[in-house]
């Protein structure tokens, strides 16, 4: 029963919360081997050695690895299939991009953003963006698993697993690395910011989105919006809130003019803390909030703004 | 250059989902459905490709039930030029896994000998988020997940991806498989003699064994729950007791 566990490297540099998590999910899954890849992966695979519960680092170091493209990562996880019976990572874009590519070379299905583990083949994970739970078994051989990083505490950091450096698999040759932009925004990122606030067709218009943007910069949130405020022009798509948008789970949710339409709600109510303004007492947003405020957001929003 | 548009018949999104009462999934019998948003952008990006002069043809395809006819109807109506149906199941409450889908499509893709495929990045059902990754594998080609920008130039495509803290560009070997994230474009509305025109397209009707596939699913469901429901939070009844509350429970 061995576990292989995609570590989640950029640039060389170990992302240490996301990998330390899933390393907790694998631990119950058998012995785990971490898999660091890149141009440079030995910093990298020295701090996974550290990580609690891992039995041993495996370091591919090579340029084809340097920007982790699928084809060729998922080739190298392939190669080193036939000694594991779990070959996970955490449910990041990178993981959720090759390890759908692995599956489909070892002729199994992959497990995406499972949230639970059961047993050796029992997973449970979110369908319908939340709004249900699914339990599943897999009859497959061999299980591919990305893990939802929310729902695992990181590992500690008391171990000292060994390192093995590993050469290359061949390079498939079907694409390259152009260039990276890291956003730009001094706001933090939507998905992984501990505070978003977010606003709705109340908001009227774009000019109006300023006020939920002052709030946000007052409290170093992230900037949402509904899909409706998406839908009028009001903010830029890659704001959306939503099960067509981003999926957010922040610390402080706040809904501004937003009414709570169910595709909404599947985005951020697992937030903890969710806080709505709106105007409309009945508006159904209220009925996740923990705390709600019916009031003319116009009014509110500044007020928040300047006592905060 | 043919370019196929896999497409999944799923619950309207703006439906609120039940849990059947027997944990086998959620209840799909009178519900309205609808295409898949991710894939309406791809059937979009398809067309657009084809008002460009850089496709040919675009086939709209999906692996399901009977019903899934008219979301092919509405590739079709949007401008898709012909459809491809592989009913896999009798049964609406049956979902094909991505493995199944992608071996499926590897077999129309034999057939038709497509220069691009262009899909949704996940169907908002399953959230499984694998179907076109799968695919690239099954037929070896390269592949371009989650893109918010695509530009066909000959023998190559440049791709740039939402991940996880920004963008990236990459350059991908023709034939590949994009899958499209929500930037990439808005898609259009079908206008109501487009929606006419398409009941005349051609619609083919397969089935999975067609395609020599065993549609058989690789995961069992176990059980099917409601996710834990928050409990009843409170009204303020102004901004200073909203900061009193926040302060209160350390969000501030």
């Amino acid at each position: 029963m061995a576990v292989l566990l995609l570590a989640e490297v950029t640039d060389g540099e170990l992302a240490l919360d996301a990998t330390a998590k899933a390393v907790t999910a694998a631990g119950a899954l058998g012995d785990v081997t971490v898999l660091a890849t890149g141009a440079t992966c030995a910093d990298a695979a020295a701090e996974a050695a550290k990580i609690d519960g891992v039995a041993k680092v495996l370091c591919a170091e090579d340029p084809i690895y340097g920007k982790r493209l699928a084809e060729p990562v998922a080739d190298l996880i392939v190669s080193l299939a036939g000694d594991y019976e779990h070959i996970v990572a955490p449910a990041t874009t990178d993981a959720k991009n090759i390890m759908p590519r692995v599956a489909a070379l070892l002729d199994v299905m992959v497990m995406s953003d499972v949230t639970a583990v059961v047993d050796g083949s029992t997973f449970e994970r979110p369908i319908y963006a939340g709004n249900a739970m699914q339990t599943v078994k897999s009859s497959d051989a061999k299980k591919v698993i990305t893990f939802r990083g929310a729902t695992f505490d990181a590992a500690g950091m008391g171990g000292s697993a060994s390192v093995e450096n590993i050469g290359a698999a061949a390079d498939p040759a079907l694409s390259s690395w152009v260039e990276d932009k890291v956003a730009t925004s001094d706001r933090p990122e939507l998905t992984s910011a501990g505070v978003v606030v977010s606003g709705g067709r109340g908001v009227g218009s774009e000019d109006d989105f300023k006020i939920i943007e002052a709030l946000a910069d007052k409290l170093n949130a992230a900037v949402g919006a509904s899909r409706a405020a998406v839908d009028s022009g009001y903010a830029p798509n890659d704001w959306q809130v939503g099960q067509t948008g981003k999926v957010v789970a922040p610390d402080l949710y706040v809904a501004v003019g937003i009414s709570g339409a169910i595709q909404h709600l599947a985005g951020m109510k697992d937030s903890k803390i969710i806080v709505a303004i709106n105007k409309d007492e009945e508006a159904p947003i209220f009925q996740v909030a923990d705390f709600g405020l019916v009031a003319d957001l116009f009014d509110a929003v500044p007020d928040l703004t300047s006592k905060l | 250059m043919k370019v196929i548009v896999p497409v999944k018949r799923v619950i309207d999104y703006n439906v609120k989902v039940r849990v059947k009462a027997d944990g086998s999934g959620v209840d799909l019998a009178n519900v309205k459905m609808s295409m898949n948003p991710f894939d309406e952008i791809a059937v979009e990006q398809a067309i657009r490709l084809k008002e460009a002069g850089k496709a040919d043809e675009v086939i709209a395809v999906s692996v399901g039930v009977k019903q899934a006819q008219e979301t092919l109807r509405t590739a079709l109506a949007m401008g898709a030029d012909r459809a491809i149906l592989v009913i896999a199941s009798d049964d609406v409450h049956t979902d094909i896994e991505p493995l199944t889908v992608a071996k499926i499509l590897k077999g129309i893709i034999d057939e038709e000998q497509p220069g691009l495929v262009l899909c949704g990045k996940q169907a908002i059902d399953n959230d499984m988020n694998a179907t076109g990754q799968m695919l690239s594998a099954l037929m070896g080609w390269s592949q371009a997940t989650f893109a918010s920008e695509l530009d066909i130039d000959g023998d190559s495509a440049t791709v740039t991806r939402e991940v996880d803290g920004g963008l990236q560009t990459i350059k991908v070997n023709m034939p590949t498989v994009v899958t499209v994230d929500l930037r990439l474009n808005e898609p259009r509305y079908a206008s109501l003699p487009n929606i006419m025109k398409a009941k005349k397209k051609p619609l083919d009707e397969k089935t999975a064994a067609d395609y020599g596939v065993d549609a058989s699913p690789r995961l069992e469901i176990v059980n099917t729950v409601e996710p834990a429901a928050r409990a009843a939070g409170i009204k303020v009844g102004s901004v200073d007791e909203l900061i009193e509350k926040l302060k209160e429970a350390g969000a501030v």
